[in-house]
């Protein structure tokens, strides 16, 4: 591999969508066209992205591939993008779902589809540009540039009330977002600079002058943003609203994707420049998890909408990650980067599923439905996979993040863990009994009786995301590997005797 | 200073060398009209102004290489002078360019309009060269009363007379303030120069005089920059204004208002603005997007929202001088490059006699004109003040030049404004986007002129969002120069 990919692998992973967007700015409206050509922009960024794995040194700690280039003078904002274990797997997260969107959405997007499309890769170059950047200032704009686009997908192509829930996520998410700006702009006042890694260095020295007095409410600045990205009880009121209304395309790189973004956050900026508040402020973030995973999976039990089901399911399962990352334990971060990814993986496609519901039926409504097993056996088939693999299966990839992340619970707050793994069979309940009411029984509705089953263009999307998560729940390490070290260093400001003897006898 | 006796050399010539250059053209214009018919006129006229327009920015980009004052020290060309003939003049030449089309589609005389524009450019060149208070107080009158005539414009509609009246009433009230400060600071400091008065106030205690004077100049100009509590003319004159002029005159004057003002405030170290500019920067903002919140109307609504960006402007007032003044400058910059660029789409849209300016006729105009939409939505976004975009780095210069005064209370009060702001300007692109539109009317093509002002203004909020640092070089370098 030469270094010179290397180099600028980032930011051809980061910028071919937004090029491939552009380009389709010049494109005839001919459908066809357009959506071929979205779907190759989107796999070449894919295969492109391939290169982060293979390349990854996945041993060393710390940041690769990256690129620092000065950007704008004052203020001194830079140019600094790289990848560490947890980042590089979220980008090929959003890359791996982005070709499925595109797929998913041949149909079902009819008119306006170039502006679709071009939303749909502006997007993807927004989420990739989150996951990579390392200067504050960077961060903030590929943050909110995921915003516009979103709230486009929502309001221009959702269901009935879709401007009052894209106005309601556009509001939310930016209201919450002027607190992280001004606590970056706190740091940059201090520091004179916004590249994370030298304000973390800063931080550990204690050379931040007045961080003492400020840290809490920086904590706090940060940790509102990606609270409600989250999103975390109680500020998740946007998101069942936001899920209902979104065209499928939108609900799977909603939940995929941008839910991390929240996660994501927490773990590198509040873990990563706040260790001892993140430390004292553990105790309560984590009640508030656990209340949102046994929230959630309440709520999802009695819900009579399919997709408001999954949407309540993903607040329970992003419950989990908080928890995970809020117990400060190695094992518990882990858990939580892979519950990211395998929630991205299963929960995405159980987007596509409803959507392809939807696309038949024209509603979610779980009573409109029952017996679906008859005439969609392929289709039954492919939901109960990727529900198993949902509600934590053992040999599928919900699983193996759910356990690290109990475990890790269990290390930090035995009683927490107690909890939250209750979670795991509620959302056993609210799936299973969802599955029966669709699948099962005699069919209730003469309309579903000829309804066709999966095109071959369906089960293309559905295949990659069903072999994925079998292959994440037999092979973690292949993914593990990679994100250890990352969660080691990352909790190396930690300086309690607990994490580390902990850390140690992890490690081994 | 020269003794008055001498009379001025060449190069005191080319220090006002694009005020000449505009002025040629103008009466040019003025000329050529009654012998030309009025389509073929509309044409010729327009070309002949946009020459006129080119010529000044290249007169300016020549002038910068001849620093200094002329004729008895009345102008001073200095980078601080160039920045805004450069802005004022790219002003004009793109309003001239979005002209075209709204003056035939309107049926509006195209002779006096371009020269009026021309005339006015010269007043507004002039403000931001001149440094001495009776000539500035000319070029105001010089630009205050072409753009009174130019509101006035479309003749046919009840409207647009009224804006143009009621803007000429209360804009000679104005001046007359402004006259008056001029009046009462010759009285304190014995001179009418900016830099004897300077020295003057420097050398002691500022008398009192000087502090009344400057207010009442503060008032003139507050009027030109629909600053509250001088601002109530500004929503019904940009109703009834046509909406290029509209587009010219929010930026352009203002920005020449503003440079006065920061030689006034800055290089003349007038005394006690600080106060008087802190509640007029509360209350622009505050009034401003609330009564924004409810407009309907939307060349009102953006109305309400230049007198909230008037507010954050004068926020880098209150800030110290060396980030200030860049901060200022940068803000006029890439407001002029919004906001000329939100009123060429909303002229294009307006149709014949400005019928569709409501909310409701933009629903579905994402639908029915996707890119003129978008290039909309990117004003919009960058009035709000979303990253990429010369609106944030704008808001982000001042609002950081007014922490470094430690002005906490004034910046939390524009941060909050801001955020209510984004509501007002959202609504438009939810209208635009998400709604069906009324009418499936296709929005008439775009015609090569707009397209190239559009392009321009795009390209320059975008510039200003993603390279902020060459504009700002500039801006601190002549600030320095303006405090030596």
């Amino acid at each position: 591999m030469s270094t010179g990919l290397d180099r600028w692998i980032l930011t051809l992973v980061t910028f071919i969508p937004l090029a491939g967007g552009v380009l389709l700015l010049l494109f005839p409206r001919r459908h066809r066209d357009i959506r071929v050509f979205a779907l190759v922009v989107s796999l070449l960024t894919f295969v492109v992205s391939l290169h982060l794995p293979a390349a990854f040194h996945r041993s060393q700690a710390g940041f690769q591939f990256e690129m620092d280039h000065a950007w704008i003078p004052t203020p001194n904002i830079h140019y600094h993008m790289g990848a560490d274990g947890v980042s590089m797997w979220l980008v090929v997260l959003t890359t791996f779902l982005t070709p499925l969107c595109v797929l998913i959405s041949w149909k079902s997007v009819g008119e306006r589809v170039k502006e679709f499309f071009i939303l749909l890769l502006v997007l993807e170059t927004a989420l990739i540009g989150v996951f990579l950047a390392l200067d504050l200032f960077l961060f903030y704009f590929f943050w909110e540039a995921t915003l516009i686009p979103m709230a486009l997908l929502i309001g221009m192509y959702g269901h009935g009330r879709r401007v009052y829930a894209a106005v309601k996520f556009f509001l939310y998410t930016m209201i919450a977002s002027v607190f992280m700006l001004a606590s970056i702009l706190w740091l940059y006042a201090k520091t004179g600079t916004f590249d994370f890694v030298v304000i973390q260095n800063l931080i550990h020295a204690g050379q931040v002058p007045n961080f003492a007095a400020a840290a809490q409410w920086l904590f706090l600045g940060f940790f509102l943003a990606f609270a409600v990205k989250v999103p975390l009880f109680p500020f998740h009121t946007w998101l069942p609203d936001a899920h209902v209304e979104a065209p499928t395309a939108g609900s799977v790189l909603l939940a995929g994707v941008l839910l991390k973004m929240g996660t994501y956050g927490m773990f590198r900026f509040n873990l990563g420049l706040f260790p001892d508040q993140s430390r004292s402020n553990a105790g309560w973030i984590m009640v508030l998890a656990v209340i949102g995973i046994i929230y959630g999976a309440l709520v999802a039990m009695v819900q009579p909408n399919m997709k408001k089901l999954i949407a309540y399911s993903s607040i329970s399962h992003l419950g989990f990650v908080v928890l995970g990352i809020f117990s400060l334990t190695p094992m518990g971060l882990s858990g939580a980067t892979y519950i990211m990814l395998a929630h991205g993986v299963s929960t995405g496609a159980l987007f596509m599923l409803a959507g392809i519901l939807y696309e038949r039926r024209h509603t979610y409504e779980i009573a409109d439905f029952g017996g679906l097993a008859t005439p969609m056996p392929v289709y039954a088939t492919f939901f109960s996979f990727i529900m198993l693999a949902s509600v934590g299966l053992p040999l599928l990839n919900g699983f193996i993040g759910e356990f690290m992340v109990l475990s890790g619970a269990f290390q930090a707050r035995p009683v927490y863990g107690i909890l939250a793994a209750t979670g795991v069979i509620w959302s056993a309940c609210y799936l299973l009994w969802m599955y029966q009411r669709v699948f099962f029984g005699k069919v209730s509705h003469e309309v579903n009786l000829s309804l066709p089953d999966l095109s071959v263009r369906e089960r293309t999307a559905l295949w990659p995301t069903a072999i994925v998560a079998l292959v994440m729940g037999v092979a973690p390490l292949l993914w593990l590997n990679a994100i250890e070290p990352a969660v080691r260093a990352s909790l190396a400001g930690f300086a309690s005797p607990l994490a580390q003897i902990v850390s140690k006898a992890v490690g081994q | 200073m020269t003794s008055p006796q001498a009379l001025p050399t060449a190069v005191e010539y080319v220090r006002i060398l694009p005020e000449i250059v505009l002025s040629i053209f103008g009466m040019l214009i003025m000329v050529l009209d009654p012998l030309l018919d009025e389509s073929s006129g509309r044409k010729t006229l327009g070309g002949l102004a946009l020459v006129g327009a080119l010529g000044a920015i290249a007169a300016t980009l020549y002038q910068a290489g001849h620093p200094g004052t002329g004729f008895w020290g009345m102008v001073n060309v200095d980078s601080f002078s160039v920045f805004f003939h450069v802005l004022v003049t790219a002003v004009t030449a793109v309003v001239i360019l979005t002209s075209f089309e709204y003056l035939e589609v309107q049926q509006i005389r195209a002779g006096e309009y371009y020269g009026l524009i021309l005339f006015g450019a010269v007043g507004m060149c002039l403000m931001s060269s001149a440094v001495e208070l009776v000539l500035i107080f000319i070029a105001l009158e010089i630009s205050s009363i072409s753009t009174y005539i130019l509101a006035g414009f479309r003749r046919r509609s009840a409207i647009s007379s009224e804006a143009s009246v009621k803007y000429f009433l209360l804009g000679s009230f104005a001046t007359a303030f402004f006259l008056y400060g001029v009046a009462l600071m010759f009285g304190a400091t014995g001179s009418t120069s900016i830099p004897v008065i300077s020295q003057a106030l420097r050398s002691g205690p500022a008398p009192l005089l000087a502090y009344a004077g400057l207010a009442l100049m503060f008032v003139g100009l507050g009027f030109k920059v629909a600053a509250a509590p001088f601002h109530v003319w500004t929503p019904d004159v940009y109703e009834g204004a046509p909406s290029p002029v509209v587009g010219f005159m929010s930026t352009a004057p203002k920005a020449a208002a503003f440079a006065v003002l920061l030689r006034i405030v800055f290089e003349a170290h007038a005394p006690g603005s600080l106060w008087f500019i802190w509640v007029t920067a509360v209350l622009s903002m505050t009034l401003g997007n609330v009564a924004a919140l409810v407009q309907n109307n939307v060349k009102r609504l953006l109305a309400y929202s230049s007198i909230a960006h008037a507010g954050y402007l004068l926020m880098a007032f209150a800030a110290l001088p060396e980030n200030g003044i860049p901060a200022a400058m940068f803000y006029t910059a890439s407001y002029a490059a919004m906001n000329v660029g939100a009123f060429a789409v909303i002229g294009h849209f307006a149709g014949a006699g400005e019928r569709h300016v409501t909310l409701e006729d933009y629903s579905g105009l994402g639908r029915r004109s996707p890119l003129l939409a978008a290039t909309l939505t990117i004003f919009l976004l960058s009035l709000i003040g979303i990253p990429i975009t010369g609106g944030f780095f704008a808001k982000f210069y001042v609002f950081s030049a007014a922490l470094q005064a430690h002005l906490l209370g004034l910046v939390i009060i524009g941060v909050l404004n801001s955020a209510v702001g984004a509501y007002y300007y959202l609504r438009i692109i939810v209208v635009m986007y998400m709604k069906e539109p009324r009418e499936e009317t296709p929005v008439p093509a775009v015609p090569a002129g707009l397209g190239i002002a559009l392009a321009i203004s795009v390209v320059a909020t975008i510039y200003l969002g993603i390279l902020p640092g060459h504009v700002l070089e500039f801006a601190s370098r002549s600030a320095a120069e303006l405090l030596r």
